[in-house]
């Protein structure tokens, strides 16, 4: 019994280093860098792709009508304003004509003068025709001189040459009264179609240069979407494609449309691909113009092959490939990869089969020496 | 052993002092892998930055979009790409997590500044407003963030990423990220055009469309923080860096060059901090134990004077008070790496990397701690007179 205090003491202790001692072990192999990492597996499976392609656009009028003066001017007046929905031939505005009106009148005055002096000249020469037939006949019957006959005939020349001179001048002095009156109709604004006026520019009483734009027209039917993709993504873009449409204003509202057209000059310096995405029917409420859009335009389906999650894919030097647990140790199997759907998938041309495991998601950086350890999810990570 | 429980217990606070220097040991290793983690996720052989800076992490960088052409050319580039960096807040619904926004080139899985590894969710497929996040952000996939005025969706999770200061990255598309370094708030911009409205050399009546044209210029970002360069195999880092620097008139950095700046440069504060508090914190627990040995001893002083009474050699003495510093050494050592590793590693915020020759040079440097500080207590031992065993 003598001897049992001092076990007892003993065993406590030992009770206490031994725990202490397995949880040191346990520590310094099971955590840091000694650790195995934890890693999740996925199969290769075969199945058909949907791939897209995603761009985001602007939303533009497809005909934009500026319309302003073709002469230097001030406006006089202006009817219509932003939002005014206007038809075809209706006169928005006015351009001041300043003197044209007089110009007119005067042009009015000059011609009924010139038709004046027509008449005039119509008279003389009716008279000198008299005359002319009227000697001849006197020179027939021997009562008047040769000489006198060839001064009437002159006459009705000359009389002729002024009535054909008072003639055109009536045709130059309307043509000018009518070139002043297509002036004073220019400075008409008039609207060349049915549209909604977007801008109005200028306000009356101001001075605006010949061809700056008094108002703006678009087409509110015409709407489309500027889309633009980055080119390293467009591939098997082209026309008629069908494409779904997010406007910013309504987002989750899913609008259909389709590629009308890939622009031939793509944007060299930002690297992009125009396209014009049309709604296959025009939002209720219209989108304003410049209005940011989503657009993810549908590829078809591809045949089924092998697909693995882009999560999975490595790029280790140089060599795009994805990890593989073999028999517990890590392999670095090389793919060759096909198209890649918008959901993470990619197809794999070369390098795995149906079935295959590959590693999709790791706690750390893998490389060929480290251990790891399959787990359904990586710890740490809320569901 | 008398007064083992106390002993243990002090062998048990001793450790907690161990395992807040290990910690500390810990947290500058972190801190270094944080820098070297940066560098590795980035893929890349060669940073090309902006001429004449320490860029793209030690110093703000800009270089035009369009200069990564003219380096695809240069011989020994297999693969080049766009990055931009940049932290600043980003908001998911009430919450704002301080992040590196990464802005990476589009491509494929591999393209250099991707995520290399995940652990939930998939790698960015859109060209824009999809984000993977790191998980440490506290972002779940699926969660909408708002960064400037867009928002994303965070589609994949990763790990371990994040910028030289610890703070988390989301990796976003290269123009998203480019706007988002760019962009102001619509109050800003209004009144940059506003200012351009009014500069008469702008807004000239007789050129229609010129001040359209000149606001279209200034609200654009041509430019990115750095080209990542990955080389063919074949050709040296420094060939291929000199031969840019040479030709396009460029700062490269290599490998090591960029470890160089990061761990030399932008740590070398916190390094310094932390290894003061390493020598003050090894101090600190030298003089407790020191403290405690002599206190030990002295408790025992009528024993030991005993001891030499009955005539034991001194070597006996020393070698009874070193075993009992050593193995309050050895208490203090395994419960210090204990909870180091269990408890401090997970709360600290910031990353703590153990590594295990770290453990074993703080084990070599407890003992000899202990062995030193118990010289005191040893000394002390020696000079009892033994006839204190009888007197007292």
């Amino acid at each position: 019994m003598k001897n049992l205090p001092f076990q007892s003491r003993t065993l406590a202790l030992l009770v206490v280093l031994l725990p202490l001692l397995a949880l040191f072990v346990y520590v310094a192999l099971r955590s840091g860098p000694l650790a195995p990492i934890p890693v999740t597996v996925v199969t290769v499976e075969e199945r058909s792709l949907a791939p897209g392609l995603f761009g985001i656009g602007t939303v533009e009028a497809r005909y934009t009508f500026k319309i302003g003066p073709t002469f230097a001017g001030r406006v006089k007046r202006l009817d219509v304003h932003v939002g005014d929905q206007v038809k075809a031939g209706q006169m928005l505005g006015e351009m001041d004509p300043v003197d044209l009106d007089e110009r007119i009148r005067a042009q009015e005055a000059a011609y009924k003068r010139a038709g004046a002096q027509l008449s005039e000249a119509r008279e003389r020469q009716t008279y000198s025709q008299t005359q002319a037939w009227r000697y001849e006949q006197l020179l027939a019957a021997r009562s008047t001189s040769e000489e006198i006959v060839t001064t009437k005939k002159h006459e009705l020349q000359v009389a002729e040459s002024g009535l054909s001179a008072a003639e055109e001048e009536l045709t130059r002095v309307r043509a000018e009264r009518e070139a002043l009156v297509a002036q004073r109709n220019n400075l008409h604004l008039i609207a060349p179609v049915d549209g909604l006026v977007t801008v109005r520019n200028a306000d009356p009483g101001t001075t605006v240069v010949a061809g700056q734009a008094v108002v703006e027209l678009v087409d509110p039917m015409s709407l489309w979407v500027n889309v633009r993709f980055d080119q390293i993504h467009t591939r098997g873009l082209t026309a008629n494609l069908p494409a779904r449409i997010v406007l910013r204003s309504q987002a989750g509202e899913l609008r259909t449309g389709r590629v009308l057209r890939v622009e031939p000059l793509a944007d060299a310096v930002t690297e992009e691909t125009l396209a014009k995405v049309v709604f296959d029917q025009l939002p209720e409420q219209r989108p304003p113009i410049g209005e940011l859009a989503e657009v993810t335009v549908t590829l078809p389906t591809l045949p089924a092959a092998p697909v693995i999650p882009n999560a999975a894919i490595q790029h280790i030097d140089g060599r795009l490939g994805v990890w593989q647990v073999i028999n517990g140790d890590l392999n670095f199997t090389p793919v060759s990869l096909g198209i890649a759907d918008l959901e993470g998938y990619a197809q794999v041309r070369d390098g795995l089969k149906v079935g295959d495991q590959v590693v999709v998601y790791s706690a750390n950086a893998l490389n060929a020496r480290r251990r790891v350890h399959v787990v359904d999810h990586i710890p740490g990570v809320k569901r | 052993m008398h007064s083992w429980g106390k002993f243990v217990f002090t062998g048990v606070g001793l450790g907690l002092l161990i395992g807040v220097t290990l910690s500390m040991a810990g947290i500058y290793r972190g801190m270094v892998d944080d820098a070297k983690v940066l560098l590795d996720n980035s893929g890349a052989d060669l940073w090309v930055v902006q001429k004449d800076t320490l860029g793209p992490y030690a110093e703000s960088s800009s270089i035009n979009d369009d200069a990564w052409r003219g380096i695809r050319g240069m011989p020994g580039v297999a693969r080049v790409a766009n990055i931009t960096y940049l932290t600043m807040q980003v908001r998911q619904g009430e919450r704002d997590v301080r992040t590196m926004v990464t802005g990476v080139t589009a491509g494929e899985p591999g393209t250099p500044g991707w995520p290399p590894y995940l652990v939930a969710g998939r790698q960015i497929t859109r060209g824009h407003y999809e984000a993977v996040a790191d998980i440490a952000t506290g972002f779940k996939l699926g969660d909408r963030l708002q960064i400037r005025r867009n928002h994303y969706t965070v589609v994949g999770l990763t790990r371990r990423m994040v910028s030289s200061g610890g703070d988390p990255m989301v990796f976003v598309p290269l123009k998203d990220a480019q706007e988002t370094q760019f962009l102001k708030d619509n109050d800003a911009i209004r009144q940059q055009r506003r200012r351009t409205a009014e500069n008469p050399a702008f807004n000239r009546p007789e050129v229609p469309g010129l001040l359209d044209a000149v606001i279209a210029s200034q609200s654009t970002n041509p430019y990115v923080n750095a080209v990542l360069v990955q080389i063919e195999a074949g050709h040296t880092p420094e060939a291929v860096a000199e031969s840019i620097r040479r030709w396009k008139r460029l700062t490269v950095y290599t490998r090591s060059q960029m470890e160089e700046i990061l761990v030399g440069k932008l740590i070398a504060t916190s390094a310094r901090q932390i290894a003061m508090f390493l020598v003050i914190l090894s101090i600190v627990s030298a003089a407790i134990v020191a403290f405690i040995i002599y206190t030990l001893t002295l408790g025992k002083i009528r024993e030991i004077a005993v001891l030499k009474l009955i005539g034991t050699k001194n070597r006996t003495i020393v070698g009874l008070i070193m075993q009992q510093a050593i193995a309050l050494g050895l208490i203090g050592f395994v419960v210090g790496k204990i909870t180091a590793t269990l408890v401090m590693a997970p709360i600290f915020p910031k990353y703590v990397l153990l590594e295990p020759l770290d453990s074993v040079i703080g084990f070599v440097a407890v003992v000899v701690i202990c062995a030193l500080s118990s010289i005191i207590a040893i000394r002390a031992a020696l000079k009892v007179d033994p006839a204190e065993a009888i007197g007292g």
